[in-house]
């Protein structure tokens, strides 16, 4: 029991030679909790915003089904909610909306893949240099400097090339399509191309050493396991095109909601419809008024399943590597 | 020309070999040669402005393994990469001197890098399997080649598991992703794609080096079955494993030239009972008894 034994040094030992320094912070971190609570305040800010627009959008959502049964506005096929005896079936609008993000995906994800397919695996490096910014410039050109070219260059560009179809007036849902297609390419191409350069060099070197030549090593091997970055990539330009609001509002007219399915004819989308009745004049809570958000809830509803429904696919068809 | 007998190793593998033409061995060996397969001399290999390797000459043997050692940087992995011209895909990198296979220079203007691969496989560092089933990822190089029939394609994948000594562990999970098995099963996975397609000859670049000891006690017994077939030349940081395995050994190593850049080498080759007992030149000596640096 005494401070001479082996392996039973008092807690006093040597504390007279070198007085220890207590464990405990000199001062208490104060600067640390408050850029803690500040960088969370940030956070929760975004979350808050999306908070205050669902609940914006609801509440005259609400009062607009009050006055029109969810089955009339869902399956009705005459819109003219500003008329003295409005009809409210959202289906023509819907329709419209639908029909320029078909063709824009139709345009978008095969010029934007196989762009990104280039530069992620064939370009050289100088040329990808040049390429690659000038996408990145593009997704950055103003929408209504890109609705005034789909109106002036490409409606009556559309009208020479395809001399046979029913041309009528300045509108077309098609050429708006198209209008949008050429926004979203460089984002399918930008993110698809990040995808694929992320895929790991051994893996194309596997493929390389088997003999495989270069269509075969993107395609069939760099493709597949960046698969879910090409499909994120998909639905973040879709999420953009049901958005879309100024091309579709400039190229295909914000009147005459219709379900004829004829592209050369102007139609009137959601976003166009609500574009173009909220800088009109309403009164705020009048039906008018309250469609305007009721499309603004459907609108929303429609991105978020398309995210849900890419969220799954993307798990399904995934190749892990590593 | 040449005459098949038998020559025992002095690890006592007994394997086919031939005589050459004149019964004579370049490096002053009594045991009559196989065939060469590569023939390299005075190879350089430039990444950018930067000389990697110089000046290295070597020839590799039929059927024999070959192992390339060295300490790191030493350009023993760029050397291989040239012998299926995999150096192709590096961007900047260029290849001067002569490598020729079975006398046809490898870098003739006229050479396909692509049929070159088919004949030349290739086993990484790092198990690379692809994102596929294990049987697609043996499949794979065959489907390459063309169309088969499934039966020959199931065959034929069934052969390279087996040969691969994979088989037995796989067959009732051939669906299953090539990530689900095991470091190394990954990389016999990654054999057995290579010999799916009967090359000629098969590069291993460290082959081992991402396994540990029993995994890499599998892939050794099954370089040596292998050796039976097809000839092999190996990339090994781990000495001991070119002694196991090899039967001649290259050793390189990077010095620093008068203006101080450092390139790779090569130092001395010949036969490995040779290097490892009896080396001719100091520095082999050093790194191999471990006074390397």
């Amino acid at each position: 029991m005494t401070a001479s034994q082996r392996g039973s040094v008092s807690p006093e030992a040597g504390a007279e030679e070198t007085p220890r320094r207590p464990l405990g912070a000199a001062r208490p971190r104060h600067g640390e909790k408050v850029v803690k609570g500040f960088l969370a305040l940030c956070a929760a800010l975004s979350v808050g915003v999306t908070i205050a627009i669902v609940v914006s959008l609801l509440t005259p959502t609400i009062g607009f089904f009050r006055e029109v049964s969810v089955v009339e506005f869902l399956t009705g096929t005459q819109w003219s909610p500003g008329f003295a005896r409005g009809e409210f079936g959202v289906l023509p609008i819907v329709v419209g909306t639908l029909t320029v993000v078909v063709i824009a995906l139709l345009v978008a994800i095969p010029i934007g893949l196989l762009s990104a397919i280039y530069l992620a695996e064939y370009a050289p490096r100088r040329v990808r240099a040049v390429i690659k910014p000038a996408l990145e410039v593009l997704e950055g050109i103003p929408t209504v400097a890109i609705g005034l070219f789909g109106l002036f260059l490409l409606r009556p560009l559309a009208e020479q090339i395809f001399p046979f179809m029913n041309w009528r007036g300045d509108f077309s849902i098609g050429v708006a399509g198209v209008a949008v297609g050429l926004l979203i390419v460089p984002l399918i191409a930008s993110v698809s191309e990040d995808a694929m350069r992320s895929v790991p060099g051994g893996l194309r070197e596997g493929a390389y050493a088997l003999g495989a030549n270069k269509m075969r090593v993107s395609l069939r091997v760099v493709f597949p396991a960046a698969i879910s970055g090409i499909v994120a990539a998909v639905v973040l330009a879709m999420s953009r095109a049901i958005g879309e609001t100024m091309i579709v509002l400039l190229v295909a007219g914000a009147g005459n909601p219709n379900l004829s399915f004829d592209l050369a004819r102007g139609a009137q989308t959601m976003t166009a419809y609500i574009g173009g009745t909220a800088t009109g004049d309403i009164a705020t809570g009048t039906t008018v008024y309250n469609t305007i958000f009721a499309v603004g809830s459907l609108l929303f509803l429609m991105t978020l399943v398309v995210n849900l429904f890419a969220i799954r696919l993307v798990r399904r068809f995934r190749e892990v590597y590593e | 020309m040449a005459v098949d007998l038998t020559v025992t190793t002095a690890r006592g593998r007994t394997k086919p070999a031939s005589v050459t033409a004149d019964g004579s061995d370049a490096l002053g060996e009594p045991r009559p040669l196989p065939p060469t397969v590569f023939d390299v001399s005075d190879l350089f290999v430039t990444y950018g402005s930067h000389r990697a390797v110089r000046e290295v000459s070597l020839t590799v043997h039929e059927r024999e393994i070959t192992a390339l050692i060295g300490p790191s940087g030493c350009g023993k992995s760029t050397v291989l990469r040239c012998l299926n011209r995999m150096n192709d895909q590096v961007p900047g990198a260029r290849v001067t001197g002569k490598v020729a296979y079975y006398g046809e220079d490898l870098y003739a203007p006229q050479v396909d890098p692509i049929e070159v691969r088919r004949r030349i496989g290739m086993v990484f560092q790092k198990p690379n399997p692809f994102p596929k089933s294990i049987y697609e990822n043996v499949a794979y190089g065959l489907r390459v080649e063309g169309r088969r029939p499934k039966s020959e394609l199931d065959d034929r994948v069934e052969e390279a598991l087996t040969g691969a000594a994979l088989w037995d562990e796989v067959k009732d999970k051939l669906k299953e992703s090539g990530f689900a098995l095991s470091g190394g099963q990954q990389q016999r996975l990654c054999i057995a794609r290579a010999i799916a397609v009967r090359p000629e000859v098969l590069l291993m670049d460290e082959p081992c080096s991402a396994l540990d000891p029993i995994a890499t006690a599998k892939v050794e017994d099954l370089m040596l079955k292998l050796a039976d077939e097809f000839t092999i030349v190996i990339v090994t940081h781990n000495m001991q494993q070119a002694a196991r395995v090899s039967d001649r050994t290259a050793f390189f190593t990077a010095e620093n030239d008068s203006e101080g850049v450092r390139h790779g080498r090569l130092v001395e080759y010949d036969v490995t009972d040779k290097i490892f007992s009896n080396p001719a030149d100091r520095r082999t000596e050093d790194y191999i008894s471990g006074r390397f640096g």
